[in-house]
């Protein structure tokens, strides 16, 4: 199954590099990761997906924390939680069916952002399967040309990030395995 | 005061305790060379710089210290980088120094420039490319906390030349690690330490499997308390072999593919493992698929990304293993397991009598009988065999009885040939009252015989001991029993070695006859010098028992009975 890992790391460079030679390293296949700035210039912030049984899960929680620059790692995937991911899609679109497109756009609650004679671009953010099916639709009109950002995410409810609690002194808890516990 | 970033190198790894450093000059780390001679470090100079990681590496096993390896950029940097993943498989703590090219130049391929950070990312525990001489006081001491602390392992620091020279304002005690996201020190939960004593206490047939992380964590005494109190028999990993003495009744002796057999018997009738500072390798589990399989699992290893990696175990106790034995360790009654002991005991069966070493030689010179008579001849004194890796590394492990921790240094994870000269270098300047014996087979020797010229230049005292038999042993084994008897590439032509060493003014001796083993290991430890030994043992022995990769870890190929008949029938 797909699980989702919120990554704190310190903000140096060739942290990114460590993160995904990890994963490659160990055979784990990303899915998507992002990366950007936190609330703290000294922390940014990664969104991990990767496909992992609960057992592969656990371990790439563990081995994440191996590289000396990880602070902290959630693994969100069973928890409730707010997923984003954002795409721009180039549309072909002449006199006839701009209308539609328009109009298919708008029920998806998607932004035309760049119009042309020979195209519309639209940005839409969601959750993965509503871009999804935005892309379905759009198809049979002939997509030029299309970027997503992959996934952000982010815990629902009042706890607030990783990048602003005292991290070091959290020890984090690794999810524990069907009959094995430890702490890390 | 204002130091250049070459004088605070030498300064901070003074400073760090330590007194020598294994390495090899080259254009981008002259500065630091140049820089030396204001330093009280003994810097030992090698002729290869794989040579110098090794050297690294036998120190800080013989010593428990972090080990110091220099090198240039480009290829100084490249050829480390079997040492680091030698060093990384087996958790030893060395600091590798490399220079890089000036800060302006990266990227735009200079002369012998290589991007070493990114080559050795998956084969450090960490490294660090420095640019600027105010990073490398707090680099410095980063690295040899990270390489020391938790599960040790190699750190690289990759130094710019311009930040060699440049100077800046030294300040040790401003230079503090900062490591936010770096914690060594884990430790288990109330909870999880209770599963583990009910476990302890309610197991009738349990066998701990004793590993490296008893040695490094500095946990004898504890392994051996709880031995004795709970009267639980041990099985010992290569790495672990002196970290219960082999003369301990309940020490089993070595378990995996070419472990006791009966060893491999216990654990596979076992119903309960307790894993202290190992990591289930493939080497020691066979198919993980019949593994132990009444057994009860207890792991206790520092590193959690080791737990259920390879094994699923039942409970897992994540953190030193010293300090964990000794929440452990009151609450383990004694308990009387003498139907089990008497058990194994039974499994041994003629396995004695199989054994090579209890039999007559008949005019051949056996690489066991040279193993076990070079023991019986250092056994009284402090020695540390060095091996390599091979044939001659499996026998020194099944008859060289190791009663101290540390007395065994060998490349176990990684396999890597051409360890075992070098890294003795290192472990005989780490521990110079000690016996150092290198024992070493005619392959792997060849891969790093030019740190001969180390020995000499430093007149170490190191006492090599070549295994030769003419062929890639190992390999040729596994040819013989899995190949068909095609030995593609095995045979080897091989130099005269005794008059190669005469050639570096080192004694030396070619044996062909067992009758010369001990007067020459005699001769050898009254000789103030090097000496090398050519024993020029059977070609075609084999090492038993052996578990084929793959196998169960109790379907072992045993030698064939009685060898007598074998040995006679020439």
């Amino acid at each position: 199954m797909l699980n989702t890992f919120v990554v704190y790391v310190e903000n140096k460079p060739g942290v990114l590099t460590r993160v995904s030679s990890l994963f490659r390293r160990r055979a784990f296949n990303i899915d998507s990761l992002t990366v950007g700035r936190t609330e703290k210039p000294e922390v940014s912030r990664m969104t991990i997906t990767v496909d992992a049984d609960r057992d592969q899960a656990r371990r790439i929680e563990a081995n994440l924390y191996k590289l000396v620059n990880v602070l902290l790692v959630e693994n969100i995937t069973h928890e409730p939680a707010m997923m984003r991911d954002l795409a721009m899609i180039k549309v072909a679109a002449t006199h006839e069916a701009r209308s539609h497109v328009l109009e298919l756009a708008s029920v998806f609650r998607a932004r035309v952002v760049d119009v042309a004679p020979e195209s519309l671009t639209i940005e839409i953010t969601g959750a993965e399967d509503k871009i999804d099916g935005l892309l379905e639709v759009l198809r049979p009109y002939g997509v030029l040309e299309m970027v997503r950002t992959g996934i952000v995410a982010m815990r629902r409810g009042g706890k607030g990030s990783g990048a602003s609690s005292d991290i070091p002194q959290g020890l984090a808890q690794i999810a524990p395995d069907e009959g094995v516990s430890y702490s890390v | 005061m204002k130091k250049t970033g070459a004088e605070i190198l030498w300064e901070c790894i003074e400073r760090e305790g330590v007194t020598d450093i294994f390495g090899y000059p080259g254009g981008a780390i002259l500065p630091a060379y140049d820089a030396l001679k204001h330093s009280k470090l003994h810097h030992i100079l090698v002729r290869h710089e794989q040579g110098a990681t090794h050297m690294a590496d036998g120190y800080a096993r013989a010593s428990g210290k972090v080990g110091v390896a220099v090198a240039t950029s480009g290829p100084g940097a490249t050829n480390m980088v079997t040492g680091m993943a030698t060093a990384m498989l087996d958790s030893s703590p060395i600091v590798c120094i490399t220079g890089q090219v000036g800060s302006k130049l990266i990227g735009s391929d200079a002369f012998q420039e290589t991007d070493i950070t990114g080559i050795t990312l998956p084969v450090t525990k960490h490294n660090y490319l420095v640019t600027r001489a105010d990073e490398v006081a707090r680099t410095v001491r980063e690295a040899f906390y990270v390489a020391k602390s938790g599960r040790p392992g190699p750190v690289l620091i990759d130094i710019t030349k311009d930040a060699q020279q440049s100077s800046c304002e030294f300040d040790w005690e401003a230079a503090k690690p900062q490591l936010p996201g770096y914690r060594p020190d884990l430790s288990p939960a109330p909870a999880e330490y209770k599963q583990a004593i009910d476990l302890i206490q309610s197991s009738k047939r349990p066998v701990i499997l004793l590993g490296h992380g008893a040695i490094i964590s500095g946990a004898l005494r504890e392994v051996r308390e709880l031995v004795d109190r709970g009267g639980i028999p041990v099985a010992v990993t290569l790495l672990g072999l002196g970290a219960l003495p082999a003369s301990h009744p309940l020490n089993l002796g070595m378990m995996g593919m070419h472990g006791e057999a009966w060893v491999n018997h216990a654990i596979q009738e076992a119903d309960l493992l307790i894993a202290l500072g190992m990591r289930f390798d493939d080497r020691v589990t066979g198919n993980l698929k019949t593994y132990a399989p009444n057994a009860k699992k207890i792991h206790v290893e520092i590193d959690p990304a080791e737990i259920n990696k390879n094994v699923k175990v039942d409970v897992a106790l994540v953190g030193d293993l010293r300090e964990v034995l000794q929440e452990v360790i009151p609450h383990v009654d004694t308990v009387d397991r003498s139907e089990w002991l008497d058990f194994i005991d039974k499994l041994k069966g003629d396995a004695a009598v199989r054994d090579i070493q209890n039999l007559p030689d008949n005019g051949h010179l056996y690489a066991a009988h040279v193993i076990n008579d070079l023991w019986r001849q250092t056994r009284d004194g402090d020695t540390i065999v060095v091996t390599d890796v091979g044939q001659h590394q499996m026998w020194e492990a099944q008859y060289y009885k190791h009663e101290k921790e540390r007395s065994l240094i060998t490349s176990g994870g990684l396999g890597t040939m051409g360890f075992a000269l070098p890294a003795a270098i290192g472990a005989k300047v780490a521990r110079p009252e000690a016996d150092v014996w290198v024992v070493v087979g005619d392959g792997g020797f060849q891969m790093t015989m030019c740190e001969l010229a180390t020995v000499v230049q430093e007149n170490l005292k190191v006492n090599i001991a070549i295994i030769n038999n003419g062929f890639l042993g190992m390999v040729r084994q596994w040819q013989e029993f899995f190949y068909d008897k095609n030995y593609a590439a095995t045979p080897l032509v091989n130099p005269d070695f005794a008059k190669l060493a005469q050639a570096y003014g080192i004694r030396s001796e070619t044996i062909t006859e067992r009758s010369r083993v001990v007067p020459a290991v005699q001769a050898a430890r009254k000789h103030s010098g090097a000496v090398l030994f050519d024993f020029k043992v059977e070609q075609e022995d084999t090492v038993y028992p052996m578990v084929a990769a793959g196998s169960a870890l109790n379907d072992m190929i045993r030698r064939p009975s009685p060898i007598v008949e074998t040995a006679a029938d020439e």
